[in-house]
């Protein structure tokens, strides 16, 4: 047998995501189990003593968020998963996080929604919420993946954007990623890049908690570790105290932006699939990007020029990438399990330079490759027609 | 094109249906292809049913949901009711008759066997009629060879069930060998 069939893994969605937590370092988990997201949960209760790790179910998710900024403060790499029900509750300790600057992951396996919904339904109904769901104009990073493989990979780079720019992150999944089983070969063990947080250089009399280096982002000391500082949601100066000075309090909200928005180089990825040439392009995340190249597969088949754009970050929206398209694109398309929550940043980011149609499905399932090469045909015609 | 295959396994909650099926793909990625195992929660899984999904491929798999299957398994009289007309047209169709009694009309070519009847007395315990029926399916299809079937077996079972779940590997691929198919057609 070939070293490659020997490496291939029949592996979980869910499971992937625990495995490549691990590899990234994480040590520490909190959580409070909840459908499609549990075997996230489940594993890491088996994976994380054998670790020198902790796991520990709290009380409910609200404690859990607690739990986990606790331990990063700490100096542990710390996780939680949840979904929509789950994500709503952990929504404004999220926004502590993002104040306090606490790097941590959550890992919302989404599913129907509103409210309890169906719990074993999959959906993309959070995408707006992963951006805007805790109050105020806070920083966040939000990762999509489409295979199992991709569940490893973006844990890993969940964990080291986290570490590396103090601020929550989110791997937004769906739960047909979650569920499902597929082959994947992992990098071994050192083949992946672990970013550690940035530790202070001076003594502890010397730390000033909140203020920046070069790149925006403070060095963390670990709570414990000699360096007292306070920490709090409220408005802070580089010491970490409460103020409402609106000089402190402009230049802080702007830095917490600008720590992400200057980096988008090294958060956004996005990933592209016959884009040279094509007239039509999908764009699409999560499961549905793989209804989507099928799709396109299809329609190439039939004649008809198409592409896939798929943002693997989906927060901060890859805007320019998007504007990219419009230049040579005659039709775009958005598939996603929603009424269009990325829709409305596809057009936003194409300004009217091409049309925008949605291929949008509610009722729990995924949406066929069929649904969308129809949408591809229809936009072809109209395009030959107009 | 890539040659691919699609399995519906379905039947009774408890009948071991997700874990043939996790197996099955278990085996096919040992023979270095490609597969997929997805559970598919519609409305028609409520109750006590239970389905699970496999695609085998020698290419990519994109779409990870089971379009219209070449193989279904039916391990119960409801799921036979629910499943036995979605089958491509040539493709094959087993059912327990431990449990279905009436198959309804078909595409498909049908394949009776008393799986769980046959599990609970040549193997001794009906628990194992999943796995009876996971070597039927590989002993029809062809789709995994019988080595890296039981190795996958063997990786995927709790430790004390070994000799129990090989032996009822062994019956499957037995009463297999009683027809010769070719699926797809």
């Amino acid at each position: 047998m070939s070293d490659v069939v020997e490496m291939a893994r029949l592996m979980q969605g869910n499971e992937a995501v625990v495995e490549g937590a691990l590899a990234a370092g994480v040590r520490f988990f909190a959580g409070y189990p909840i459908t499609p997201s549990t075997e996230i949960a489940e594993l890491m209760a088996e994976r994380l003593p054998g670790l020198g790790g902790k796991f520990i179910q709290m009380e409910d998710e609200i404690a859990s968020m607690a739990a986990v900024i606790g331990a990063s403060l700490a100096g542990v790499k710390a996780l939680t998963a949840t979904s929509g029900p789950g994500f709503s509750l952990k929504q404004e300790n999220i926004g502590y996080a993002a104040m306090a600057e606490i790097p941590c992951v959550i890992v919302n396996v989404q599913r129907w929604g509103p409210s309890t919904g169906i719990p074993t339904a999959p959906a993309q109904g959070d995408v707006m919420q992963a951006r805007w769901g805790t109050h105020g104009d806070h920083p966040v990073i939000v990762l999509c993946p489409a295979s199992v493989r991709e569940a490893y990979m973006l844990a890993i780079r969940a964990v080291n954007l986290s570490e590396k720019y103090r601020v929550p992150v989110i791997l937004l999944m769906d739960e047909v990623i979650g569920h499902m089983r597929e082959r994947v070969i992992l990098p071994r063990a050192g083949e992946v890049e672990v970013i550690e947080r940035k530790k202070p250089a001076v003594e502890p009399k010397d730390y000033y908690p909140y203020r920046p280096g070069d790149d925006g982002v403070p060095p963390m000391a670990n709570f414990g570790d000699g360096y007292r500082y306070h920490v709090t949601g409220l408005v802070h100066d580089e010491k970490g105290n409460p103020t409402t000075d609106p000089q402190v309090a402009e230049n802080l909200i702007l830095r917490l932006h600008r720590k992400i928005y200057d980096h988008l180089d090294d958060v956004i990825t996005v990933e592209g699939y016959q884009l040279e040439d094509a007239e039509v392009v999908v764009v699409a995340y999560g499961a549905v990007a793989r209804s989507a190249k099928r799709a396109v597969k299809d329609a190439r088949a039939a004649g008809i020029k198409a592409g896939l754009f798929r943002p693997v970050t989906i927060w901060p929206f890859p805007e320019k990438e998007v504007a990219e398209l419009a230049r040579q694109a005659r039709a775009v398309i958005v598939a996603e399990m929603n009424l269009g929550q990325l829709k409305g940043e596809v057009e936003r980011a194409v300004q009217g330079r091409v049309r925008v149609t949605g291929v949008n499905r509610l009722n729990g399932e995924l949406i066929t490759f069929d649904e969308i090469l129809s949408a591809i045909k229809e936009v072809t015609t109209d395009a030959q027609s107009g | 094109m890539p040659r691919t295959i699609e399995f519906r396994l379905s039947g009774s909650g408890g009948q071991g249906l997700i874990l043939a099926g996790v197996i099955l793909a278990d085996a096919a990625i040992r023979e270095g292809k490609n597969a997929v195992q997805a559970q598919s929660y519609g409305p028609e899984a409520r109750g006590g049913a239970s389905k699970a999904e496999v695609i085998i491929s020698d290419g990519e798999i994109d779409y990870p949901k089971v379009v219209l299957p070449d193989v279904v398994l039916a391990m119960s009289q409801d799921a036979a009711d629910k499943y036995a007309g979605k089958v491509k047209k040539g493709g094959l169709l087993i059912v327990d008759n431990t449990y279905v009694k009436n198959v309804p009309p078909t595409p498909a070519r049908v394949y009776g066997f008393p799986i769980s009847r046959l599990a609970r007395e040549k193997v001794g315990k009906e628990l194992v009629a999943n796995i009876v029926a996971l070597g039927m399916l590989a002993g029809l299809t062809g789709a995994v060879s019988r080595q890296t079937l039981e190795q996958a077996l063997l990786s995927r079972i709790p430790r004390g069930t070994e000799s129990l779940n090989l032996k009822a590997l062994e019956l499957g691929f037995e009463m297999a060998k009683t027809f010769s198919v070719k699926v797809p057609a």
